[in-house]
């Protein structure tokens, strides 16, 4: 198969991309279509290859194996050609610190052949935006993490990309400013833009139009977040207690139960439908002589996301 | 090539390096400190050296010879030694820079003029006591005792340890050349580097900037600030020590001008090899001490051996310092120099083309 002809009505497809480096396989088969004006979401537990995926598909690392296709252009041979179509947003700040706010905007532009004309209202735009218009005259490097986020998202948008890589973009940035954050991505999606952005935070993935979850380098599950909790193949029980932490042990050694996390007085059970019903969970608490009430309650992203990075779900795909 | 990303990149380098206050004041820092720590080395008017006689001829003429010497100053002859071994240990100590040593048939030789009658040794390690042995050399003692004698060959000098006399005005053109070494290739050397190191290069090699504009916008500005070198070394050169440029201005610069670009050259291609910019730095170091001490500037050409003469026809700094010195000194035109220019210019093509081809687009 072409990655080409794939192509048609997507921005981004890959097939069995692959990662080495050395022995370690950062990123391990991923196959993956990202339609256009799509938000995709990008989650994963730390070194699960989010940042080595966009890498690869920006065309700054060369694959291991594997077939990409991103707006029509066979990376990494036409990677040039990407690069004035896309923004990309790395995860680890790289706009200069040495250079003010303005000055790195207009450095940016002029890279991007952004027509002279238009820069100045193109910054003055992006500055009001994303709340910097006071700190035009301010280092870089002396601004806060999330205030150096929101240049860095400005510097990717600055020419405006067809195609958007945001690599943790709002990991420093306030719950409100992290909001307005948002709606300035799907202002952007309205518009035709695409976007693939990696997160961590689970009401941001919530936001996403479509979600890959990313373990030790494979795909483990990918869908709208709906489906995603909807097809999740465990049952998530609330058990309501005095003693959440004796009733966690006591569930610790049942079988079928997947995870459990405590929320305030109450403890979140993820267990196998079959194995661990209410009777299963019920007898084991009694057994413990712990006075509980399971109830049935409706899975999420982030049981998703526990339950896929735990261990593979093929089945899930 | 883009005009205006390359022009982006130089604008944006210059905003850099107006803000790193420690580079800018090496830019100007460097050359003055050095010319002037070098040529008042060289261009003092020595007086009161330690010095020391071994007179084994003992005679009138020969003690008449010791108090006519002394009493110029420049050498003060206050201890009277008994053997060769004697000197050799005082001269190792540096307790004395030069002794006079009067051999026992002085008198023979003064008549029969085949030998120089007496010979100066001096500390050949030490250039001020070279250029005041000198002083004494040209001390027309045989006129003296016999007023129609017309050698001039009276006081041979041996030097101990410096196989070349070189006149203090040699040093400053070469100087030129030392200076540009030390900053241009170390700044260039690091300027990728630091891209590299502080994590901007990730969000470079993303935009559509190709290798050629990155490297030759980063460089460009070193050109300048190059040129502001050469202007202060020759302006200070020529106010202070009166070092001649006999041949034209504008050659001397072109001459500059070429070895800058080498030197350059050579900086980009060592930041290509670096993975950090304290490895750039010694880098740097590495290739500038064979530049030094191969060039020519410090040792002769024509006195090293084979091989050191090949290494140093690599050196840029070798082209550059046969240039300068043809230039400033023997009033040489860049015609006649042609070979030197085109040495310098392909290396430069050599090494700025293997360095672009190095600058990838890729994280790996
Ligand atoms: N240049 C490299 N050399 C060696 N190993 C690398 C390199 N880059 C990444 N890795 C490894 O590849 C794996 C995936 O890294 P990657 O940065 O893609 O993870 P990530 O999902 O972005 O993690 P995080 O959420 O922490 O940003 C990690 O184990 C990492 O150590
Ligand atoms: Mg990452």
């Amino acid at each position: 198969m072409s990655a080409d002809t794939a192509s048609n009505g997507n921005a981004i497809v890959a097939r069995g991309l692959t990662r080495r480096f050395g022995t370690l396989v950062a990123v391990d088969h991923v196959d993956l279509t990202v339609a256009r004006a799509q938000v995709y979401g990008f989650l994963g537990p730390n070194g699960s290859g989010k940042s080595t995926t966009i890498r690869m598909l920006c065309g700054l690392l060369m694959p291991s194996e594997g077939e990409i296709s991103v707006l029509g252009h066979s990376i990494p041979a036409e990677a040039e050609a990407l690069k004035r179509r896309i923004g990309y947003m790395t995860q680890k700040f790289s706009l200069y610190e040495d250079l003010t706010v303005q000055e790195n905007l207009e450095f940016l532009a002029a890279v991007h052949d952004v027509p002279r004309a238009a820069t100045r209202a193109r910054i003055d735009e992006l500055l009001e935006r994303y709340w910097l218009g006071d700190r035009r005259k301010q280092l870089a490097g002396t601004m806060s993490g999330g205030q150096k986020q929101r240049l860095a998202l400005a510097g990717a948008v600055l020419h405006k990309p067809e195609l958007l890589f945001l690599d943790e973009p709002t990991s420093a940035v306030d719950p409100q400013s992290r909001r307005e954050f948002w709606e300035s991505l799907f202002e952007l999606a309205d518009a035709g833009t695409t976007i693939l952005v990696s997160t961590h935070y689970m009401d941001e993935a919530e936001r996403c139009h479509r979600l890959a979850i990313l373990d030790t380098g494979r795909l483990v599950a990918d869908g709208t977040p709906r489906e995603l909790c909807e097809e999740l193949p465990y049952a998530v029980r609330l058990i309501e207690t005095p003693a959440p932490r004796r009733a966690q042990l006591a569930l610790k050694h049942v079988a079928g139960v997947v995870s459990m996390a405590q929320i305030g007085a109450e403890l979140r059970v993820l267990a196998d439908k079959r194995e661990a019903d209410d009777g299963a969970l019920d007898a084991a608490l009694r057994a413990a002589g712990i006075d509980a009430r399971v109830k049935e309650g409706r899975a999420n992203l982030e049981d998703v996301f526990v339950a896929a990075t735990r261990k593979p779900l093929t089945e899930a795909a | 090539m883009s005009l205006r990303r390359m022009l982006s990149v130089v604008v944006k380098e210059l905003r850099q390096l107006r803000r790193d206050r420690l580079t800018f004041a090496m830019i100007i820092g460097i050359p003055t400190m050095q010319l002037i720590l070098f040529g008042f080395a060289i261009n003092l008017d020595v007086r009161h050296l330690q010095g020391a006689v071994l007179d084994e001829a003992n005679t009138a003429r020969s003690r008449e010879l010791v108090a006519e010497l002394g009493a110029s100053q420049v050498i003060e002859f206050h201890r009277r030694l008994a053997t060769p071994q004697e000197l050799d240990d005082l001269l190792r100590e540096g307790a004395i820079s030069a002794a006079l040593v009067i051999p026992a048939d002085f008198e023979t030789r003064l008549e029969r003029r085949d030998h120089p009658p007496l010979q100066v040794v001096v500390d050949g390690s030490d250039q001020v006591v070279q250029s005041a042995a000198r002083q004494l050399a040209a001390y027309p003692i045989e006129r003296l005792r016999n007023p129609l004698a017309t050698s001039v060959n009276n006081v041979e000098i041996v030097n101990f340890y410096n196989p070349e006399r070189r006149a203090p005005v040699n040093t400053v053109p070469g100087l030129v050349g030392v200076i540009l070494t030390m900053t241009m290739v170390m700044f260039t050397a690091m300027a990728l580097v630091r891209e590299r190191e502080r994590g901007n290069m990730e969000m470079l090699i993303a935009t559509p900037v190709s290798p050629w504009e990155l490297t030759v916008g980063k460089v460009l500005p070193f050109v300048g600030i190059g040129l502001v070198q050469v202007t202060v070394v020759l302006f200070l050169g020529t106010l202070i020590f009166s070092v001649p440029i006999r041949g034209h201005l504008v050659d001397v610069y072109v001459a500059a001008l070429a070895f800058i670009v080498a030197s350059l050259a050579l900086g980009v291609f060592l930041s290509t090899l670096a993975k950090s910019q304290f490895q750039a730095m010694q880098l740097a170091f590495f290739t500038f001490l064979p530049q030094i001490l191969l060039s020519g500037f410090m040792f002769p050409y024509a006195g090293m051996p084979k091989l050191a003469q090949w290494i140093s026809e690599v050196l840029p700094m070798t082209h550059f310092i046969r240039l300068i010195r043809g230039i400033m000194l023997r009033g040489a035109s860049l015609g006649d120099l042609w070979h030197e220019l085109a040495a310098l210019g392909v290396f430069s093509a050599l090494m700025l083309s293997i360095a672009v081809a190095r600058v990838s687009k890729r994280l790996d």
